[in-house]
């Protein structure tokens, strides 16, 4: 316990020695508030933005942080869920099957080059300024480290992991979900991981061209309207959340691989 | 027969690895099949497991030809070849379950058997926590319950040092003794052949020939004692010098495709 918190401080010393620094520039009126304003009027936009009672007024960063953030982590959600579901079961098949490999494979490692930020004229021109738009790009951006993870995980399997499942009588469908699959999850797990990341990157993008709502859409409109504090803001919150994502699919995962974990 | 090879071939592009092998073990017989490395013990393994094709003959087991892997003719494998990611209990369960066997059922018969190799009280853990004495004892505890036509032993005692490699003989003997079965098992170690077989079947060096067959005619039950008794010895002696004969001949044939090749 308290060699977590002495890992913890020590974590914690250089952003905060950062936070000092730049608060005592900010005050010493050494960089200009409306480029770079100080932690304390950053953390202040931020307890209005959160906390304040809205409504009156036209400005529309008070009190408003619970709904962005929750529009932000919605999306991320339904389109990282959708690059689970399709990207897992296509990834295992096509590491499973030479015949799907060969049929499959070309078209997406054609496809994975392009950057999901080139895709967006297509997912406004198709979807228009609406959610799905937002979610098709997040899914499609997951989609890649998770098919590509998953696919490497399953094709690596242990030849004679196989030839003892099929001594002991396992047919191919039991072969492929009762030891391909679970052989393959320590990969599938990696590529969620990495999938998660880019869709927070997708989420953002999407919000700041093809969606009014969530961090992204209130990142960009805050610069417009000169308020670097609620800009700075929105950045942590991005952060914040993109790591608790993480945390909580590491946590997940170490339940589910309790097997691969324990080892070490 | 229970094993029955008739002109088994095996050739590998150009290499002949398994050359006209023919081959009976009787029903309820200890076979160890000796022979030095890359002969092509493996190889013949795994044409009755139905791993791989033979190229020609063919190996059938009570009369049926194999074709395929399948639960009859259970494999240990030299490492273990555990899953990771089930604990021992699991493990062991896996082919009745895969058979679509009551779980409760196939649970108890795997406690029995984990019981009979030593293993009470490990069902809950997973092969990495095991050494490697252990997880070939969740090996041999995963084909018992198979109970096959036919048990083939892949060198599954090469991996362990002396001791626990005597400690394993020791128990296999044991169970086979309880449970029961037709067994090939191959070894490159001459003590563990004699000490285990009923019959011991030399193979030449490649390509694989089956060069001799000798029946042991030592006790039953065996303990580690009968290695020190003058019938041992003898036995060793004859098959000791057969091996040897084959490792220089192996050796020669190296050096002869060295030299063809520089």
């Amino acid at each position: 316990m308290t060699r977590a918190l002495t890992r913890a401080a020590h974590a914690l010393a250089l952003p905060l020695l950062i936070v000092l620094v730049w608060e005592a520039a900010g005050r010493a009126g050494l960089v200009p508030p409306g480029i770079l304003p100080a932690p304390s009027q950053v953390f202040a936009a931020w307890r209005l933005w959160a906390f304040g009672t809205p409504g009156f007024g036209l400005n529309p960063y008070v009190g408003t942080w619970v709904e962005t953030v929750l529009f932000s982590m919605g999306r991320v959600f339904r389109g990282f869920a959708a690059a689970v579901v399709i990207g897992v079961p296509l990834g295992v098949l096509i590491g499973w099957s030479a015949f799907i490999a060969r049929s499959i494979d070309p078209l997406i490692q054609g496809l994975r080059p392009i950057p999901i930020t080139a895709w967006l004229p297509f997912a406004i021109a198709v979807f228009g300024i609406r959610d799905a738009g937002a979610i098709f790009l997040i899914g499609l951006g997951a989609f890649f480290p998770i098919v590509v993870n998953s696919a490497a995980g399953a094709r690596d399997c242990p030849k004679n992991l196989v030839r003892a499942a099929l001594m002991m009588g396992a047919t191919q469908r039991q072969l492929l979900l009762r030891v391909v699959v679970p052989n393959a999850a320590p990969n599938i797990f990696v590529g969620m991981r990495l999938g998660m990341g880019i869709a927070w990157t997708a989420v953002i993008v999407a919000e700041i061209v093809a969606v009014k709502s969530g961090l992204g859409y209130v990142l960009w409109d805050a610069y417009y309207v000169g308020r670097m504090d609620v800009v700075i803001a929105d950045m942590i919150s991005i952060g914040i959340f993109g790591f608790l994502s993480d945390q909580v699919l590491v946590a997940v995962g170490h339940r589910v691989l309790a097997w691969k974990f324990a080892r070490a | 027969m229970s094993v029955a090879l008739r002109g088994v071939t095996k050739r590998f592009g150009a290499v002949t690895a398994l050359d006209g092998i023919d081959l009976s073990i009787a029903e309820g017989e200890f076979a160890c099949l000796l022979g030095p490395s890359g002969c092509g013990k493996s190889t013949l393994l795994n044409i009755l497991a139905g791993f791989e094709a033979a190229s020609g003959g063919e190996a059938r087991v009570r009369g049926e030809a194999v074709r395929k892997p399948g639960p009859d003719r259970a494999v240990v494998f030299q490492e273990a070849a555990l899953f990771p990611w089930a604990s021992v209990l699991d493990n062991v369960t896996f082919g009745p379950r895969m058979a679509g066997r009551p779980r409760r059922e196939a649970e108890d018969h795997a406690r029995h058997l984990l019981a009979l190799v030593g293993l009470s009280g490990f069902e809950g853990h997973l092969p990495d926590q095991l050494s490697g004495g252990m997880k070939q004892r969740v090996g041999i505890a995963r084909a018992l319950i198979l109970k096959p036509k036919l048990f083939l032993m892949d060198e599954p005692f090469g991996a362990l040092d002396a001791q626990t490699r005597m400690q394993m003989q020791e128990l296999l003997l044991g169970v086979w003794g309880a449970e029961g079965g037709t067994v090939l098992f191959i070894t490159h170690d001459i003590d563990e052949a004699i000490f285990l077989a009923d019959t011991v079947h030399v193979m030449t060096a490649r390509p694989g020939r089956l060069r001799s067959r000798t029946r042991i005619d030592l006790p039953r039950p065996r303990d580690l004692d009968v290695l020190t008794q003058p019938a041992f010895a003898a036995y060793k002696h004859d098959l000791l010098a057969q091996i040897r004969e084959e490792a220089g001949r192996a050796q020669a044939a190296i050096a002869a495709a060295e030299r063809a090749a520089g």
